[in-house]
């Protein structure tokens, strides 16, 4: 086990420096200039540009510039925002806690549904329910979170008027008031990505439940004479959960792209939205940083599934 | 009236109880002459010109949150670094200039005593200087005092090019002297009859010396209160995230009396136009919403609504819309380069086909159905403030008339109706960056073309490459690889429109020797504009520096260097229950000190 793990974090280095290289020469190949908008403008004379650029080192060769950024990197310096001029591991740790609560209310949420309502119609298959959970599902999945988000925002924000559409980070107040608005403000965002994902993970659910409950070991608990609910939980749903717990944590990425759009709609200052507003400023080192977290989270997460998935399944062997 | 109540009648027009022009009836009511009276005023340390908006509240504080929506948010808050308006709007919160422009492009004073001019000596008549009078009492927020080496610091700051300051085409040509703690003079090498460039408006917000001395020049960016402002502004800073958020208190100590009305201010950033425009206009989430570049449509729409809790503000201002017509020849490649201004345009070269052109842009139907309230037909180029727009040029959409005028020039149709002469047919490439109401302008003229035998392909660029100076690519608007190209240029932009008719002078012309960086992008080339941009650079006199530039707007017009399409307006929203008054020619924050909600 431990050299196994050993193993896969050896082989994540040349991934992670191929994603680097690949990242950093998209980049710089990409049209668009960061002081771009400088230029534009008749009252900024264009020395101002040159004189940034220089500073920052963008007039040097590209690959010059990939081994700077590498070097630095190394040293734990995530480089410098030409836009906000400031450091990046502050501007993305500023965003790191809206984006982390989102994205996990979200899987907590979407976790809640799917579990009971895909193991109920995977009990009752073809019954009324079942048709149900499943035109829903088919829904939730063929709904981009563009769409879902802006329908929630002109439903409960614009027609009843019940929810903020604009998602603040510094509600005040304190105790059960602060929970309430926040409760208010985060509902719409996370039940948007929690849909998304609750509808594959439902129809995930029930397929795996479905393909357990015919297994051999499944009639002999029924022939013991359990009792049909012991049946369903201790020995159908245990082993169902293997594979979705590997889809869960294979999707977690996923959900960072999708959350790079709701953070968008519903002003949420993430790492998402970031991410966008850096990509329109052509800010290189914030997108640079950024897509590198998520080629990490990527990697990462790759890693957590097969460990979890051989530590649920003991037929699973390392090697 | 003693001499007692008189002073404490001007004591109430300082605090804001008394107008100035109930004051100034109330004088010459007693006999004395308006002008004696307004001289009172400003012998009391009171600004000649009055604050353009009403100001009801009686005591500084009490007004709750102040809350507005960018959806471009700020991304620093050092006014010298500030790039698009946005920033320089998140920095006027904290910080102010020593005077403002008013919405008719006034100078309103804010951190001077008084505006200069001729009369009080702070104008020197040959123009070479300014002297200005720093206003008494005022505090940085740390409780510092400010003084004239503050001001004067400012302009070593921005200067040093290793500061690398996008103000420093405000201050390079400027020396800045102290004379005393309370006054500065403004020395320029030529004279300068437009002398309000440094220290005022979004150019010219003041940082304290004592904060940011140890970082000018090359350690700009280390300095701690770039993400930490303390200015003179009404509102103190509580917290900073870039691209999202930027909060505020009031600031107690504030210089004006009774100001300013709200406790906190937010500033939050993100998302798109519309859903900014919405959050105020229709659900009253926010109170204002800055630069609301959404289709009147829409807009008429969010207003006319039965529970409309905002409405749109539209502000005048200089921003035109405009086609330029390129005189150099784009398809020939010449010293490696096309466009090359060594050559001429093939088409365009005959003044009847621009002529024609001109004729063919329907403006009042690109006003009616794409701009709406938001941009205005003209036949200018230059438009706004008053005093500066030609009556000299009318406009029509005719395209009987293009027809005659291409007919009478020997360009007749061919078997595909198209127009041709000599073996060159008229077709153009039509250029502009991608957004929705440039794109059906374009498609609204091209239809125009098309009756006139012209044929016309559009053409659209990403905004991001169509406006970045990337030398590498061909489809910049400055290298303008293409016959014709739309655009909007003066945004933002002051009262004095130097630096605007710059845009067709000889020596701007971009090209591959500078890199296409001159402002030139239609490599029009005219000895007698050139001859009177010089000249009313270097007119004192206002009136004939104004004719001045009525001429050169009245030649890029007859010429059809340019063909103006509409004059934008700019837009915010603003909830009904907010009073502000905002300027085409600032920042909406030029006078944030006066906001205050109606309740």
């Amino acid at each position: 086990m431990g050299r196994y793990l050993l193993r896969r974090l050896l082989i994540a280095v040349p991934s992670l420096l191929g994603i680097s290289v690949v990242l950093f020469a998209v980049l710089a190949l990409a049209p668009g200039d960061p002081f771009g908008e400088l230029a534009s403008n008749p009252n900024v004379p264009p020395e101002v540009g040159a004189t940034l650029r220089a500073k920052f080192g963008l007039d040097d060769p590209i690959a010059l510039r990939y081994l700077r950024w590498l070097s630095a990197m190394l040293h734990g310096d995530w480089g410098f925002s030409f836009v906000s001029r400031m450091d990046v591991d502050t501007l993305i740790l500023q965003r790191l806690p809206a984006t982390l609560f989102i994205i996990g209310s979200s899987q907590v949420l979407a976790l809640l549904i799917a579990l009971p309502v895909g193991v109920y119609s995977a009990v009752r298959p073809y019954s009324i329910f079942d048709h149900i959970a499943n035109l829903f599902a088919f829904i939730g999945f063929s709904l981009p979170t563009f769409f879902t988000g802006l329908l929630f925002i002109l439903l409960f924000s614009i027609y009843l008027d019940w929810l903020p559409f604009v998602y603040r980070t510094d509600i005040g107040g304190s105790g059960w008031h602060w929970y309430w608005e926040q409760l208010k403000q985060s509902a719409m965002p996370v039940a948007v990505l929690a849909l998304l994902q609750a509808a594959s993970w439902t129809r995930y659910m029930r397929s795996s439940v479905l393909e357990v409950s015919r297994l051999d070991y499944v009639t002999t608990a029924r022939a013991k004479g359990l009792p049909e609910r012991m049946v369903l939980i201790k020995h159908i749903v245990r082993n169902a959960l293997i594979p979705v717990v590997t889809l869960v944590a294979l999707q977690m990425p996923a959900l960072f792209g999708g959350a790079i759009v709701t953070e968008q709609i519903f002003r949420i200052p993430g790492i998402g939205s970031l991410l966008i507003s850096s990509i329109l400023a052509n800010d290189t080192p914030v997108i640079m940083a950024v897509t590198f977290v998520f080629a990490c989270l990527v990697i990462l997460f790759n890693l957590l599934a097969d460990v979890l998935y051989g530590w649920l399944d003991p037929r699973i062997a390392y090697r | 009236m003693n001499e007692q109540e008189l002073r404490e009648l001007i004591s109430a027009v300082k605090a804001g109880r008394v107008s100035r022009r109930a004051f100034v009836h109330k004088m010459v009511g007693l006999g004395l002459t308006a002008p004696f009276a307004t001289q009172l005023l400003a012998h009391a340390g009171l600004a000649q010109t009055a604050p353009s908006t009403e100001y009801k509240p009686t005591k500084a504080g009490g007004g709750g949150a102040l809350k507005l929506l960018f959806w471009q948010a700020a991304t620093l808050l050092n006014p010298h670094f500030a790039v698009g308006t946005k920033d320089a709007e998140g920095c006027r919160i904290f910080y102010e200039p020593l005077a403002a422009w008013d919405p008719d492009g006034n100078l309103v004073p804010v951190l001077a005593a008084e505006i200069p001019d001729i009369e009080n000596g702070g104008v020197a008549a040959d123009g070479r200087s300014v002297t200005w009078k720093l206003k008494k009492g005022v505090e940085w927020h740390d409780g510092q005092p400010f003084t004239a080496d503050d001001v004067v610091f400012n302009w070593e700051y921005a200067s040093d090019p290793a500061t690398a300051a996008t103000t420093i085409g405000i201050y390079r040509d400027a020396r800045i002297e102290k004379i005393d703690p309370l006054t500065v003079r403004v020395r320029f090498e030529k004279p300068t009859p437009f002398w309000a460039g440094p220290f005022v408006a979004f150019w010219g917000m003041i940082i304290p010396k004592h904060l940011f001395e140890p970082y000018k020049g090359a350690n700009s960016r280390d300095a701690p209160a770039n993400l930490k402002p303390a200015g003179t502004g009404p509102y103190r800073f509580v917290e900073f995230k870039p691209g999202d958020l930027i909060r505020g208190e009031r600031n107690p100590s504030y210089h004006v009396a009774n100001r300013p009305y709200f406790d906190t201010i937010e500033m939050k950033g993100g998302g798109d136009a519309v859903s900014a425009a919405r959050a105020v206009i229709q659900t009253g989430e926010y109170d204002y919403a800055w630069n609301v570049q959404v289709e009147d449509e829409i807009l008429l729409r969010l207003e006319n609504a039965g529970n409309a809790r905002g409405r749109a503000e539209i502000v005048q201002s200089r921003a035109m819309e405009h086609i330029q017509i390129n005189f150099a020849d784009p398809w020939t490649e010449v010293d490696g380069e096309r466009s090359s201004p060594k050559t001429r345009h093939p088409l365009f070269s005959d003044p009847a086909v621009r002529q024609a052109l001109r004729l063919l842009v329907d403006r009042a139907s690109v006003e009616a159905h794409i701009y709406g309230r938001t941009g205005v037909a003209t036949g200018n180029f230059l438009n706004n403030p008053e005093r500066f727009v030609s009556k000299n040029t009318k406009w029509e959409f005719n395209v009987d008339k293009a027809n005659r005028l291409l007919e009478e020039a020997g360009w007749m149709r061919g078997p595909d109706g198209i127009r041709a002469k000599d073996g060159k047919k008229l077709k153009l490439v039509f250029q502009t960056a991608i957004n929705a109401p440039r794109q059906k302008t374009q498609a609204i003229i091209k239809q125009a073309c098309q009756k006139a035998g012209i044929d016309m392909e559009l053409k659209s660029v990403t905004a991001s490459v169509y406006f970045s100076s990337d030398v590498a690519n061909p489809d910049t608007a400055r290298k303008f690889y293409a016959d014709l190209q739309m655009y909007t240029v003066g945004t933002p932009s002051v009262p004095d429109p130097e630096g605007f008719m710059q845009t067709f002078v000889s020596w701007e012309i971009a090209s591959k020797e500078n890199k296409w960086q001159g402002r030139n992008s239609t490599r029009w080339h005219n000895e007698e504009y050139d001859k009177i941009y010089r000249a009313a650079q270097g007119e004192l006199d206002p009136v004939k520096r104004a004719a001045l530039f009525i001429k050169m707007n009245d030649m890029v017009v007859e010429d059809v260097t340019v063909i103006p399409v509409v004059n934008r307006r700019w837009v915010a929203a603003i909830s009904h229950k907010l009073k502000a008054s905002l300027s085409g020619w600032d920042n909406d924050f030029w006078n944030l000190k006066d906001w205050y909600r109606e309740t």
